[in-house]
């Protein structure tokens, strides 16, 4: 048994971009390789679930924990890993507020099978077959697990130690993080976020602003940026001013404004209630002094904002699972309900 | 009756697992490998705006992120009805050769490859990149971090983010190539082509000269007779960013050629209450079952389908390999294309064929006086095309399509996607049932061999379930329960 600390990968619903991140650590990884014993994501399989419960609590040191929680299983490899690892730390914007896949709490679970099973354009389903939680084939019977109505995030299901953002995060921010781990260096408060800074994206992008106000949104298809200037203010809806520092501006960089993928800055609870307060100080709905009625100061704010269609979607990307936006109980089982239809 | 469960990863959702039946007289009944999760894009695209389907869509998977990326944007590109400017396409191609090269080496190297280069009955322990690196050197271990790393660099550059890219809009890319980029990414290239050089020769000695893996790649193991797909040029060459869609029946006649735009006039998904996953097919054969042959409308979509779909190769060293690959089966050119291999295993070398191609374009592009032009952008009309928007791209594991339908405000109504690993769902159950037949006769099981072939014949397809099932120690860990009629359990294979 190696006497290495233990370094766990666990992947829940996810894309696999958070491992690709360490992949990406390219020769750094051997340092990593030498310093930890590497439990990659299969050695935490049900093939090993075994040894992973064989071992004493706390046994692994760190469990780098990416994915959103969205199955059964992804719960229960939660609750157990918790156990299992002294620190559980919730490893890219999927973990921590339910990434991409919680765009899903938007829409019902039936909504998600009619779409999928029933109307696609390539559909071959005369009989109108959802997936069953159980099948009786010829031979015998198939299971499937359910799928879930909710998405939820890992601190919805168990409590977390610390907190490493970005879709996927910045292989340099992993490499900062397991350095730190390395060094045996003294931690921030549990709790805290770990491999990002405190502040928004606008403070590490090289734009220039010029506190302009913005009389008209545009999407990106409809206008060439001008290179230097910063997005928000020509118009674009740049999250950057919402979303925690730490990737180093590089969506602004290439003349794509910020998809807000590092979540919300220090001391800001809501991410989409950030943009939209900052929408407000930005946005020019001309002269309004002279306006008696309110109606019309609506009407004006209305006109600016039909420019942002699906706000939350835009505002809330990476955000739909995190906890301002959940409505049950923690740890929540979803089990009660059994069927696809 | 007998039940066999492999569960690669077991129980784990987004995952495969196997279900193999067994009859009365302990022989192979039925497989079934079944998709245990929906994460269901196709209904949270619902709503959203369409300029987002670019970095939405690409967290469908984070290992080929590029390829929904490219595939989103140019789906964009036909709702806007934008011609992007030359430049703007041929920036992305070049994004998207230095993408096909890096990923095509992991597959080789870190995934499928140790299973010929360290040998298929080599230790499992052993099968995996450090024994890799132990038969071809630590040379050749760094070599490939360095190719892997290099090519990031490059994508990092051109589309923003290493991973998980950015730069795609309809009718451009966000940004243009300097021309100090422009010679950085000409030397990633050349070394690119020396390194896709490399693993062709490092394949031909320690696979093609030993007898032993000759057969295997030449013997009837997951040999099946099905239709081949690749998307080719006017010239009929394979071409990864564009093109038309073509397909070959078994004898390589071609059966199919049409633009994405068509596609749902000639596949269809087929519904099974056992999976989450759909099952395409070929409309116009129609769906027979899980069945080879000229009257079955399985599909393949891999790089070997690819290359049995081209005609020839557009670069001249890569076009040297296809010819060679070709004269090592004896195929015989018919009506300008050689008759098509379905041995799939050469789908591995195929997928290094497809490496120097990429390398050898990726330079080509590189040298193109265009590549620097700043003009990467095509504003449209913003007049949305009511019949929906289609893009089409050769991701590394088959044709992937996407389709888009939005309203007057830009707000997606309709998504449709069609994967690359998707086309290959029903080849790859015909892969694993074979390879079921093979190791299980009256009863007996053949464990370690059944283990092995199992995971070759994953592997070959390098499907996205593979994502998850391989690590970076190259091992699939697989249960194996043999359960009796009444569905007791008999005995417990296992690695992992």
């Amino acid at each position: 048994m190696s006497q290495k600390p233990k370094l766990a990968l666990y992947w829940a619903s996810s894309c696999g971009g958070c491992e690709i991140a360490v992949a990406n650590l390219h020769e750094k990884i051997l340092a990593v390789a030498d310093f930890f014993d590497f439990m990659f994501s299969p050695c935490l399989l049900d093939t090993k679930c075994k040894d992973i419960e064989a071992l004493p609590d706390g046994a692994i040191a760190a469990t780098l924990f990416n994915g959103a929680i969205r199955t059964g299983e992804n719960e229960k490899m939660a609750h157990l890993l918790r156990r299992k690892s002294g620190l559980l730390i919730a490893y890219g914007s999927c973990a921590i507020g339910g990434g991409i896949p919680a765009l899903s709490n938007l829409h019902t679970r039936d909504e998600h099978l009619r779409t999928v099973y029933l109307d696609s354009p390539t559909l071959d389903n005369p009989r109108q077959v959802i997936p069953q939680t159980e099948t009786r084939v010829p031979e015998g019977e198939l299971e499937l697990p359910r799928f879930y109505e909710r998405v939820q995030n890992l601190s919805e299901v168990v409590p977390v130690d610390y907190f490493i953002p970005g879709c996927p995060p910045e292989t340099d921010q992993v490499w900062n993080v397991l350095q730190v781990l390395m060094s045996g260096a003294a931690l921030p408060p549990r709790g805290s976020v770990l491999g990002a800074g405190d502040s928004s994206v606008c403070d590490e992008c090289a734009r220039k602003r010029t506190d302009k106000t913005v009389r008209e949104f545009h999407r990106i298809w409809e206008i060439i940026p001008d290179p230097e200037q910063c997005l928000l203010e020509q118009g674009l809806l740049c999250m950057g001013v919402a979303t925690r520092s730490g990737c180093g501006g590089k969506c602004p960089s290439v003349n794509m404004p910020c998809i807000g993928c590092y979540g919300p800055p220090a001391g800001v609870y809501d991410q989409g209630a950030k943009l939209v307060s900052t929408l407000g100080s930005i946005m020019d709905i001309a002269p309004i002094r002279d306006l008696k009625d309110e109606q019309e100061i609506y009407k004006r704010v209305d006109q600016v904002l039909e420019r942002i269609p699906d706000l939350a979607g835009v505002a809330c990307k990476f955000s739909m699972a995190s906890p301002t936006r959940t409505s049950t109980s923690s740890g929540e089982s979803q089990d009660d309900e059994n069927r696809n239809d | 009756m007998k039940t066999v469960t492999i569960d690669p990863i077991t129980r784990l959702e987004g995952h495969g697992r196997i279900e193999i039946f067994l009859d009365d007289a302990g022989n192979v009944a039925n497989v079934y490998f079944q998709v245990p999760e929906l994460r269901g894009f196709e209904q949270f695209c619902k709503g959203r705006p369409v300029e987002d389907m670019p970095v939405i869509t690409n967290r469908i998977c984070g290992v080929c992120p590029e390829a929904h990326h490219m595939a989103a944007t140019k789906a964009l590109d036909d709702l806007f009805q934008v011609e992007p400017p030359p430049a703007a396409k041929k920036v992305r191609e070049l994004f998207y050769m230095s993408f096909y090269v890096t990923d095509h080496a992991t597959h080789f190297y870190v995934l499928g490859g140790p299973d010929f280069i360290v040998g298929p009955d080599a230790p499992p322990a052993e099968r995996n990149i450090l024994g890799v690196i132990g038969k071809v050197g630590l040379e050749t271990g760094k070599q490939v971090i360095a190719c892997r790393a290099r090519n990031h660099e490059i994508i990092r550059q051109l589309g923003g983010r290493a991973i998980h890219p950015t730069a795609g809009v309809p009718g451009g890319w966000s940004r243009s190539i300097t021309p100090e980029l422009r010679g950085e990414i000409e030397t990633v290239a050349r070394q690119n082509v020396d390194f896709a050089r490399f693993s062709l020769k490092a394949f031909a000695d320690l696979v093609l000269a030993n007898p032993a893996y000759r057969d295997l790649i030449l013997s009837d193991v997951y040999l099946h007779r099905t239709y081949s797909m690749g998307t080719v040029d006017a010239a009929n060459q394979l071409n990864f960013y564009d093109g038309l869609i073509r397909v070959v029946d078994p004898e390589g006649e071609e059966t199919l050629k049409y633009p994405c735009r068509e596609y749902t006039q000639h596949i269809a998904e087929r519904v099974e209450p056992w999976t989450y996953l759909k099952f395409p097919y070929l409309k116009k054969v129609g769906w027979k079952g899980f069945v080879d042959g000229k009257e079955s409308g399985v599909y393949m979509a891999t790089p070997l389908s690819r290359l049995n779909a081209s005609d020839r190769l557009a670069t001249p060293l890569a076009n040297e390999e296809f010819e060679k690959f070709y004269a090592t089966f004896g195929s015989q050119r018919v009506k300008g294309r050689y008759q098509p291999v379905h041995h799939r295993l050469a789908t591995h070398w195929a997928r290094l064929i497809e490496m120097l191609y990429a390398a050898e374009r990726m330079l080509e592009l590189a040298q193109d006086p265009e590549i620097t032009s700043p003009e990467v952008r095509r504003i449209p009309s913003g007049a949305i095309n009511p019949a929906g928007g289609i893009g089409s791209v050769e991701a590394p594991r088959g044709t992937l399509t996407h389709h888009y339908e939005a309203d007057s405000r830009g707000l997606v109504t309709r998504a449709n996607l069609i994967v690359g690993t998707t086309n290959n769902y029903a080849p790859i159950v015909m892969s694993l049932k074979r390879a079921a037949e093979k190791m299980i006769h009256g009863g007996q099981v053949i464990e370690e061999g059944l283990l092995n072939r199992i995971e070759m014949g994953f592997r070959l397809y390098d499907p996205c379930f593979s994502c998850a099932t391989h690590a970076l120690p190259g091992q699939m860990p697989l249960t194996v329960n043999l359960r009796d009629a009444r569905g007791e359990l008999v005995r417990t294979l296992r690695r992992g």
